[in-house]
């Protein structure tokens, strides 16, 4: 399988007061076109570091590229011009965002945001598409992640949704531009369970509906298990382990895996 | 004799008026609709439900932080509700939030933060050498008495308002959502913490969480709450195993797991159109299912 995205050695570091501090350390990952891969770690990791990397939305300064290569369908992210990689952001592969409440706006309706995304996204693909177009791919997207009433939800504001279905509004806004790769960082974490696991379920069908690849980040080693079959575990910066995830689950070959996976209570209880 | 339940609620009710335009009532929320429990000493009882259920509500009744409507709250037997009940009872209660960082207060160092209850009641002694006890207690080094709260990692900063909680040597600890913001492994410590804390001082809590998975292996006993009522308790142990409410199996069904032996006794909830059913979606399909059979 070829590799949609694949980071190579990337190193990232922190200058803030004047002291250097490297967050990651030649951190190499591979996520192949379709496919659905988790980097999990705990807090501080570089988990968040790594996304926005690859995205292009880390701040620099105070933040700096030591080294390394970000490539996606071959070509590196890191020394494009600038314009095409505005273009693959935001076309090419989205962000689903954690939380929903700080990701929209609360004085427009949902289908003024995701209006607005979309004639960005439309500006960007070099497409043409009227007001009656956008509305009508509002819809559509709204139906893809499984909306009840569509229409209704258009006219509402943020306010006027349930968590659920404000994280449901960040996918999609993720999926209006039509991605090949989308990121999620920690999606549906600030949700009860039972909503979580209707949002997982939806991300898991929507990545096999529109033959997505899914890089999903997330300290959760059950949301990794749910919805990911590759695992790649990160610690202080470094990728200390990666593969199957339940062979990783099952038999964890390195000793911060191992304590990871050890501290997680079991559903099973203590003895099983 | 017997001696009483640490906690008993008998028949706890909260109702909120909820009010519309120009502040008239135009409804009322019901979140406590008639919660009864009992927690013996040394026991964790867990209350899981998902937001907006009436966990907090009934925690904040308990720390008298909110009034009940109907019911009673009785500590050691004796009520705490009501003028007659003596400020020394209530504070044999205390709670732990689920957030450190905002429950300290950033200008008052460690040791300042566990003084404030130890000053408010007056409690004689030296002061300095309880506070390094109350840290030893914790498992905290004596020196971080003088640090600030944003010195201390997250872990940290809960074992500091665990150390402020024991202060008044309290018989209840009322945890809400004590670990949530923790990463798994420093969970893992906080909670190792508060059960050596059971066995050294006889502590008793009721533990409020989403997480299913740490209530099975913390607590004793669950009660799951629904729509301000629990509509299933038992041992945890019993009920995680043969769940009897649809709610509480949807609860269970839901859980995202990372074993095969975890996945095996996860009840399975049929898809409804495709989608992971709601609550509500359950329990009007068992209303239908039961009025049918009624008809038969
Ligand atoms: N803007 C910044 N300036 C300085 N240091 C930063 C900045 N952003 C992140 N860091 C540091 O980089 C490291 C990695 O942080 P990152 O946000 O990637 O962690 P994470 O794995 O996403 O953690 P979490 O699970 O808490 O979100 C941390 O040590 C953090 O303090
Ligand atoms: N002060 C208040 N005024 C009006 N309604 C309230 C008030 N406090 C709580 N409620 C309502 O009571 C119900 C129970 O809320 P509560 O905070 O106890 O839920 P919870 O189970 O703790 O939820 P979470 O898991 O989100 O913390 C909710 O419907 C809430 O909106
Ligand atoms: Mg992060
Ligand atoms: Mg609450």
């Amino acid at each position: 399988m070829s590799a949609l995205l694949s980071v190579e050695r990337l190193s990232v570091s922190f200058t803030t007061y004047g002291r250097r501090t490297q967050v990651l350390h030649d951190v190499s990952l591979n996520v192949p076109e379709g496919a659905q891969i988790a980097l999990v770690g705990e807090s501080g990791s570089g988990k968040s570091v790594t996304m926005k990397t690859i995205m292009g939305i880390l701040p620099i300064p105070p933040a700096k590229i030591e080294g390394g290569r970000i490539l996606f369908e071959g070509r590196d992210l890191l020394t494009m011009p600038e314009r095409d990689r505005l273009r693959l952001r935001g076309t090419a592969m989205s962000m689903v965002f954690q939380d929903p409440m700080s990701s929209l706006n609360p004085v427009f309706t949902i289908q003024d945001q995701l209006g607005t995304i979309l004639k960005y996204a439309d500006r960007r693909l070099g497409r043409d598409r009227d007001r009656r177009g956008r509305y009508a791919r509002i819809l559509e997207v709204l139906g893809q992640v499984r909306m009840r009433d569509p229409e209704r939800v258009a006219r509402s504001f943020p306010i006027m949704l349930s968590g659920g279905m404000r994280q449901r509004i960040l996918i999609a806004m993720a999926l209006l531009s039509e991605p090949r790769l989308l990121i999620a960082d920690e999606p549906g974490t600030a949700l009860d369970v039972t909503t979580q696991a209707q949002i997982l379920k939806l991300l898991k069908d929507l990545v096999t509906e529109n033959r997505l690849a899914l890089l999903m980040i997330t300290h959760n080693l059950g949301v990794v298990r749910e919805t990911c079959g590759y695992t790649y575990v990160m610690n202080k910066g470094r990728i200390v382990e990666h593969g199957q995830t339940q062979s990783i689950f099952d038999a964890p070959r390195e000793e911060y895996t191992r304590s990871l996976i050890a501290a997680v209570p079991r559903l099973t209880g203590r003895d099983a | 004799m017997t001696a009483p339940p640490v906690l008993e609620l008998r028949d706890l009710r909260k109702v909120f008026p909820v009010k519309g335009s120009f502040g008239r009532v135009t409804g009322e929320v019901r979140a406590v609709d008639g919660v009864s429990l009992t927690i013996p000493q040394g026991q964790v009882y867990g209350l899981a439900g998902e937001s907006g259920s009436g966990k907090s509500t009934i925690a904040r009744m308990i720390m008298g932080l909110a009034e009940p409507t109907s019911g009673d709250i009785l500590l050691d037997g004796v009520s705490i509700l009501g003028r007659q009940a003596s400020l020394a009872h209530r504070q044999r209660v205390q709670m732990v939030f689920q957030n450190p960082g905002a429950s300290l207060n950033p200008r008052r160092t460690v040791g300042q933060s566990i003084r404030v209850p130890l000053d408010a009641h007056g409690a004689s002694g030296d002061r300095r050498r309880r506070v390094g006890d109350l840290l030893d207690m914790v498992q905290l080094p004596r020196h971080f008495a003088d640090r600030y709260p944003h010195e201390l990692s997250g872990g940290q900063k809960q074992r500091v308002a665990i150390a402020r909680a024991l202060a008044v040597e309290p018989r209840l600890l009322v945890l809400d959502e004590p670990t949530s913001a923790l990463d798994v492994s420093v969970q893992a410590r906080v909670i190792e913490l508060l059960e050596s804390l059971v066995a050294d001082l006889g502590l008793t809590y009721l533990f409020i969480s989403h997480d299913l998975s740490l209530m099975r292996n913390f607590a004793q006993t669950v009660g799951v709450l629904y729509l301000g009522k629990i509509v299933e308790t038992g041992p945890v142990a019993q009920v995680f195993r043969a769940p009897q409410h649809d709610y509480t199996r949807l609860l269970l069904a839901s859980v995202p797991v990372i074993s095969a032996e975890e996945e095996a006794m996860r009840p399975v909830i049929p898809l409804i159109n495709g989608e992971i059913p709601t609550a509500e979606d359950l329990l009007a399909l068992r209303e239908q299912a039961n009025l049918k059979e009624a008809k038969t």
